[in-house]
């Protein structure tokens, strides 16, 4: 089986599980008032449900033929590509993420841009380093101060 | 009529305007080129600064050159990046994209504003000539109405689908409406499929969802199939139109300025439904060889875009002085700019203040007649931006991608959420799925709901379908759209064969 119908199998499961918490979960905390309402909360996705599992048949039984043609990555040959850095920038990616309030704007971004750059296979350290720092300080400078957007730029023990 | 141009143009060519317009026009550039910051929180951000004033007719001047300037802005990392950071410019990465990829950066910039241009001059025309006769047809629409043509535009995105891809349009379109119901809903509030979550009851972000379909799947191509973005120096020299392609957009930009002008009348479909139906339109009148061009670089698939956006922004002007009505969310905000300066749109508005009135629009000649002076020489430089080495670029895009959706909802889990659906939709892409539908039902999904909530309301159940005529006309025209392609996809398959042609 292809990917695209194993993909069409997923979404299948997903829209089962949210028809069913459309048509049988979800209106059992719906207040008596409400009931008198023409249209309720289910409604619209109720009809999507619907509308989902025929598509995803649609395809998971192969109603609609698509020509096959040449795609730009081959997911089938996936580790000839460079998985590794894409995996790790991913992994780089959550960190961020997860280090962007504990650790303040400033550390985590300049050492988000420079790990970056690193796992990409850059090693002039001489360039990355001033050009982290400055695209970090300007972006924040400029959320910060000239939109107005708070942004913790240090951590909190420090202050920030 | 000529009285009034006069009084706006002399409001509006004094010095100190003239300099509040390239100001406001440049401001809006560079932070639209922000993913995540869009036309409406730029307008935001710049109201005290346009209150301070005190000058109605010089805080709207800037707004409106702020306004022009953040459009553009926004076209310009939906190109070059695929990265678009607001819901209007999403169409335009369709065909912008593949041409900056192609080395043709430039081109597609000089493209997109040109086409702005036109769409926005001509959508100011149009405002000055019909703006008092369009305000009652704005009434006639009602939420049913709106409900049917949403329906529409998303029965277009089968214009998205090559052959053999409805089905797989048609999934993707109904898992981003699915999208849009988590979070509160249109009715009493009440939170649906958040799974108990706190950060999921106000819904899914709309810059976190763009900027996971679209600018990290890139991304990580770029990551996983090493190639430069462009191809040496060719794209500075590309980047005149020839003659032979801006007659073949002539047409295109005419038919989208007009269309996406009309759509834009209408209070809350705006910007975002005329670009996409500009571009599904365009697609399907095309001649077939063009056909097969859209969605790999074709001229026509990016001015059709550009233009009926910017077109439609300024229709969504014609509301907001007749009737007081604001029609999108920048307008809302222009409406409450207006308020604090002591301006209460309205029909009023062009008998009591004629010069704030005819300054508003002839402040929108000058801001896209400024924009395009501007924008034109600085190209070559945006364009550049591309030429960065990979190791540098890759881990900014990342980062902007990121900075998009923390600014939106200064909510760190946001980041994960993106992240995730990242890493599905290059599943999605692996597979040939077309992710563009997905966005659009998303964006459409909560007006469409809410429309269809509010005509069930007003006639207390289904029967607005067959009760009002133009919505039954324009649920037939979804109908046709969603079965056309199929249709035509099995004739020509039955031709193919050499199977006898019944008619």
């Amino acid at each position: 089986m292809a990917l695209d119908r194993w993909i069409a199998l997923i979404l299948l499961g997903i829209c089962l599980a949210y028809g069913y918490a459309a048509w049988f979960t979800m209106d059992g905390g719906l207040a008596p008032f409400m009931k008198r309402n023409p249209i309720w909360p289910s409604t619209f996705p109720k009809v999507l449900s619907v509308l989902g599992i025929c598509a995803t048949l649609f395809i998971l039984l192969g109603f609609e033929k698509s020509p096959p043609k040449e795609a730009d990555i081959d997911y089938r040959r996936l580790g000839e590509y460079h998985l590794g850095q894409a995996v790790l920038l991913l992994a780089l990616m959550v960190a961020y993420a997860l280090c962007l309030r504990p650790l303040g704007f400033l550390i985590s971004t300049s050492a988000f841009l420079i790990l970056g750059s690193f796992i990409l296979g850059e090693r002039k350290w001489h360039i990355m380093l001033p050009v982290a720092l400055i695209a970090t300080i300007a972006v924040w400078y400029l959320v910060q101060e000239v939109l107005g957007i708070y942004m913790r730029p240090l951590p909190g023990f420090l202050g920030g | 009529m000529l009285e009034g141009l006069l009084i706006g143009l002399t409001t509006a060519l004094s010095i100190q305007n003239l300099l509040m317009v390239i100001a406001g026009c440049l401001i809006g550039t560079f932070i639209g080129m922000l993913p995540g910051l869009g036309p409406m929180s730029i307008i935001a951000i710049m109201i005290p600064v346009a209150i301070s004033m005190g000058d109605p007719s010089a805080a709207l001047i800037l707004l409106a050159g702020v306004y022009y300037g953040a459009i553009f802005g926004g076209s310009t990392s939906s190109i070059l990046l695929n990265a678009p950071g607001v819901a209007g410019t999403v169409a335009s990465s369709f065909d912008g994209y593949p041409m900056a990829r192609k080395g043709k950066a430039g081109k597609a910039l000089t493209i997109a504003a040109i086409a702005s241009f036109a769409g926005g001059t001509i959508g100011a025309l149009l405002l000055m000539i019909f703006a008092p006769a369009l305000s009652s047809v704005a009434l006639l629409f009602h939420s049913a109405e709106y409900f049917a043509l949403m329906v529409v535009g998303l029965s277009a995105i089968a214009a998205f689908a090559g052959t053999g891809q409805v089905a797989k349009a048609m999934i993707m379109t109904v898992l981003g409406l699915i999208m849009a119901t988590v979070g509160e809903g249109a009715l009493f509030n009440l939170p649906r499929f958040t799974m108990g979550i706190m950060d999921l009851q106000s819904g899914f972000g709309f810059i976190t969802l763009a900027m996971a379909m679209f600018a990290l799947p890139e991304a990580l191509f770029l990551v996983l199939k090493p190639k430069d973005l462009q191809d040496g120096e060719s794209d500075i020299k590309d980047l005149r139109i020839t003659a032979a392609e801006a007659k073949a957009i002539a047409p295109v930009i005419g038919r989208q300025s007009l269309q996406g002008f009309f759509i834009g009348v209408l209070p809350g479909a705006g910007a975002t439904i005329a670009s996409f139906l500009g571009y599904a339109v365009e697609r399907n009148i095309a001649p077939k060889h063009e056909q097969d061009e859209f969605g790999k670089g074709s001229i026509k698939g990016l001015a059709a875009p550009e233009t009926a956006n910017n077109a439609a922004c300024t229709g969504s002007f014609v509301p907001l002085l007749t009737l007081g009505i604001p029609g999108s969310g920048t307008t809302a905000i222009l409406l409450g700019a207006l308020i604090a300066l002591n301006v209460t749109p309205g029909p009023r508005l062009m008998v009591d203040d004629p010069q704030i009135f005819w300054a508003v629009i002839m402040s929108m000649f000058i801001g896209n007649l400024v924009l395009l002076i501007l924008n034109l020489p600085l190209i070559p430089y945006i364009a550049k931006v591309l030429a960065v080495p990979r190791t540098f670029l890759i881990p900014f895009i990342l980062f902007f991608t990121l900075m998009g959706g923390y600014i939106g909802q200064n909510n760190a889990t946001e980041l994960l959420l993106l992240v995730g659906f990242g890493i599905c939709a290059t599943a999605l892409k692996f597979a040939d799925y077309p992710l563009a539908p997905l966005l659009i039902g998303f964006i459409l999904g909560g007006m469409m709901e809410d429309n269809f909530a509010r005509s069930m309301q007003l006639y207390d159940g289904i029967g607005f379908i067959w009760e009002r005529p133009m919505t039954l006309g324009l649920l037939c025209i979804a109908a046709v759209l969603v079965v056309l392609p199929s249709y035509r996809a099995r004739r020509a398959r039955a031709l193919a064969k050499g199977v006898a042609d019944g008619d």
